[in-house]
């Protein structure tokens, strides 16, 4: 009996992983898919409207899957010799709470596709666009803003800092409001 | 003797065995000799009329002032002349500029230049231009949106900004006389170099050895800014201006088409070799004399070969840009030791016999002497902790790596001293006549290296290393060293808690000026480094002090404060600290200095009662 519970178990616990998340299996490839309008800033003359969400942002953000491609492709696209692995360098830091052009999936989509004008190159031309919310979705955990069950855990080799999936939230710092 | 032991370290031949080739560092109180007879070329260092014309003083980049009204006795009365705001709180590295009575200053990135009037009080603004940068340039610019400085030539200022311009201005009126486009930010090329205008030609070289940006440097017509010629510093021998004329001194700089078979194919397009340090010029030799930077990637696997002409040295006609000699102070470089420091020119007696020296504090933490005319070696002491390198094998001209050092992709190689910011990097040194003694600002700081994969995408970094940076031996993580060039051994040195990224000045009042990261503008003994005064800025100081006659005959010192550059870059970038590797890992090193001092853009500038 006790045996059959051991057997089961695991059986019971895989079954709830892949529960966890569900992924396209044939991610869209056109590019550029994604032109909802995202402004740069909070301020709305005649009052604040609910701002424009895309529903790609939520089926990238707490997917593990599309977290470590982002992690990948980070490496991958050069935004770490930018960025360096979240603390800046040429670029400004990512794993901070300070938001330039906005800290939504929509903005950091933007911001990655059509670049910003200090520097920010535009990825519009080079990234398809599915990977350009992974890589978004990626910078979020930089900064905590990731579920920490889904979010990449950290290089080891150079000890850059702390796991992406035990990030405290930067605006936060693990505290709750 | 005893109040200073603090400051001084006694050489331990222990260190060496261990691999860490220390400094000799000198303890015994004599005075320097009293007349050394080594000084720069008459040609190249005429008698100071008390203007400050080019950021290295001279030609021969002694950055030594002939002024001595402010001494050894009386600098501790320094006082606050006046200040001014560049209005920009990035790095400032330019040296000001005195022509006449009129003092001239770029700011960082948007690289706006100044003209202050000295003749009236409180040096209101007499002119001022905005070149109007492109924005996106500060995004390709591997270390801080820095400018070394202007350089003054017949009526003119001639600057460089850092979307790739070079830029003649009227000096009197400000209006802009020419305007060259020579770089292009869309391959990640950027100018951070201070020109230098030598027989009515504007030199003028690139930056982005991090991008993957192929190496030149450019000579362009003072009158009108064309391109009087280009020479690149890899590719094949007609791109780099090698011709009949070219006689390395060593063997391994000889051969057909280096800059093409010491790389992987095509390798060398984006190999980097860029100018954007300092160009010293010998009237007498009719040469001029630049470094090159360091090859990309900084992951050494993916260019095997020794990468010519990266990390050496030409010299060459300035006329046609002919190549005359090259030297490689680091082949196939590991560790970005870009070669591109400053190069003091003087005249000295070598074991007996008269030689024509180049002398240079390079970045892979050797001081070299060499002959200007051939190229050759003549000494290559460590002036600070080295252990990435066994020594220089002067039969052969080459660097003796360390084997335990070597970096590569996937692996981590731990402890490497001095960094990829070198033992010394851009910040130039001064040398005295009087003393015989080059003072070096430095650094002391060791790293971490992983190699990892690279792609190379137009535009963006090419480095393929994670680095950490970490304080070397002793914790300080600068010093400030007087090198005795004719014993090859530290006079004195001074140990600084951050690298001092400042540049240095003496005089002949035998004081030393300089600046640290945190903000103190320090006046030391030229002979003993004794601490004679020092002013607490509103910023850290990584700028080059100048000292000059004012209008009214009297002697001034200024210096613009404003921390950032590469090491500052955690305050004028505002990185996070919790990434070792943010700024190319120069972060790790430097985690406290957010809470030592703040971005800032002030000009001090200092006299007498
Ligand atoms: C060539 C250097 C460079 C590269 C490569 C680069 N960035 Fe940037 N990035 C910058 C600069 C500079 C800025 C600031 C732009 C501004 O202020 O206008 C920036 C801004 C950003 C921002 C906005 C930050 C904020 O506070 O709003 C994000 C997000 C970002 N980058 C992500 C990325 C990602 C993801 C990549 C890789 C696909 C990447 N970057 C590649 C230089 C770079």
């Amino acid at each position: 009996m006790r045996c059959a519970v051991a057997v089961l178990f695991p059986v019971v616990l895989m079954l709830v992983a892949c529960q966890r998340e569900e992924r396209d299996t044939r991610p869209q490839s056109a590019l550029g898919s994604g032109e909802q309008p995202t402004p740069v800033t909070t301020l709305v003359p005649g009052g604040q409207r609910p701002s424009p969400t895309d529903n790609k942002a939520a089926s990238f953000e707490a997917n593990a899957f599309h977290l470590s491609e982002g992690k990948r492709l980070f490496g991958w696209f050069n935004c770490s010799g930018c960025h360096a692995n979240g603390g800046g360098g040429m670029g400004p830091a990512l794993m901070d709470e300070k938001w330039i052009y906005g800290s939504s999936m929509e903005s950091i989509h933007a911001t990655i596709r059509d670049g910003r004008p200090n520097g920010m190159p535009s990825f519009r031309d080079k990234i398809p666009d599915d990977q350009i919310w992974e890589l978004a979705a990626f910078v979020r955990s930089l900064s905590g803003k990731a579920p920490s069950s889904a979010a990449p855990s950290r290089n080891d080799d150079m000890m850059a800092h702390p796991s992406e999936n035990r990030m405290p939230n930067a605006a936060t710092l693990g505290k709750s409001p | 003797m005893t109040k200073r032991s603090s400051a001084l370290r006694r050489y331990s031949p222990g260190l060496a065995a261990m691999l860490l080739v220390c400094a000799p560092l000198l303890t015994a109180a004599s005075e320097p000799s009293p007349a050394p007879a080594i000084s720069p070329p008459a040609a190249a260092a005429p008698p100071d009329d008390g203007q400050w014309t080019m950021p290295a003083k001279n030609y021969a980049s002694t950055r030594y002032s002939e002024l001595a009204e402010i001494n050894e006795g009386n600098v501790k009365n320094l006082q606050v002349a006046f200040t001014f705001s560049t209005g920009v709180n990035k790095g400032q590295e330019a040296a000001p500029l005195v022509v006449g009575s009129t003092m001239y200053i770029v700011s960082p990135f948007p690289n706006i230049v100044y003209a202050l009037d000295l003749s009236k009080s409180g040096a209101p603004i007499k002119w001022k231009y905005e070149p109007n940068p492109e924005p996106a340039a500060q995004g390709v610019a591997c270390c801080d949106v820095v400018n070394r400085g202007a350089a003054f030539a017949n009526g003119r200022i001639f600057f460089n900004t850092l979307d790739g311009h070079t830029i003649a201005l009227d000096a009197n009126t400000g209006q802009p006389v020419w305007n060259a486009h020579v770089g292009n930010i869309n391959i990640g090329e950027t100018i951070t170099m201070a020109p230098l205008v030598v027989k009515g030609k504007v030199l003028v070289g690139n930056s982005g050895g991090e991008m993957g940006v192929r190496g030149w440097v450019k000579a362009l017509d003072a009158g009108d800014g064309h391109v009087a010629w280009t020479a690149y510093n890899t590719g094949p021998d007609k791109d780099v201006l090698i011709g009949p004329d070219f006689k390395p001194h060593y063997d391994m700089d000889k051969g057909k088409d280096l800059g093409v078979t010491t790389w992987p194919p095509e390798a060398w397009k984006i190999g980097g070799g860029n100018v954007w340090g300092w160009i010293s010029y010998d009237p007498d030799l009719n040469l001029i004399f630049h470094g090159t930077g360091n090859p990309g990637p900084w992951n050494p696997d993916l260019r095997p070969g020794d990468n010519k002409w990266t990390s050496g040295i030409f010299a060459r006609d300035p006329d046609t840009g002919a190549a005359k000699w090259f030297y490689q102070w680091t082949p196939h470089d590991l560790h970005d030791y870009d070669g591109i420091n400053e190069q003091i020119l003087l005249d000295m007696n070598w074991q007996g016999k008269p030689r024509k020296v180049l002398v240079r504090p390079e970045r892979n933490g050797y001081l070299y002497v060499l002959d200007r005319t051939t190229g050759e070696v003549l000494s290559a002491k460590p002036y600070g902790p080295v252990n990435s390198s066994k020594g220089v094998d002067l039969k052969t001209g080459r660097l003796m790596e360390n084997p335990d050092k070597v970096t590569g992709t996937g692996k981590v190689v731990r402890d490497i001293c001095p960094t990829a910011s070198g033992l010394k990097d851009w910040q130039p040194s001064a040398f005295s006549p009087k003393t015989g003694l080059v003072y070096i600002p430095h650094n002391n700081l060791c790293m971490d290296e992983e190699g990892v994969e690279v792609n190379y995408i137009a535009g963006t970094p090419y480095v393929g290393m994670n680095v950490r940076m970490i304080p070397g031996p002793g914790g300080n993580r600068g010093a400030f060293t007087a090198w005795d060039i004719a014993a090859e051994k530290p006079a004195w040195s001074l140990k600084e808690n951050f690298p001092v990224w400042s540049g240095a000045v003496v005089t002949a009042g035998d004081v030393v000026f300089y600046g640290t990261m945190d903000g103190w503008f320090k006046a030391v003994s030229a002979k003993t480094g004794d601490l004679l005064w020092q002013f607490k800025t509103s910023s850290g100081i990584i700028g080059q002090p100048i000292t000059y006659r004012g209008p009214d005959g009297h002697q001034y010192v200024a210096v613009l404060s404003g921390v950032g550059g590469w090491a500052g870059a955690i305050v004028s970038g505002d990185l996070d600290p919790r990434d070792a590797t943010a700024a190319l890992g120069f972060v790790n090193a430097m985690k406290d200095l957010k809470n030592a001092t703040t971005a800032g853009g002030t000009l001090y500038v200092f006299r007498l009662p």
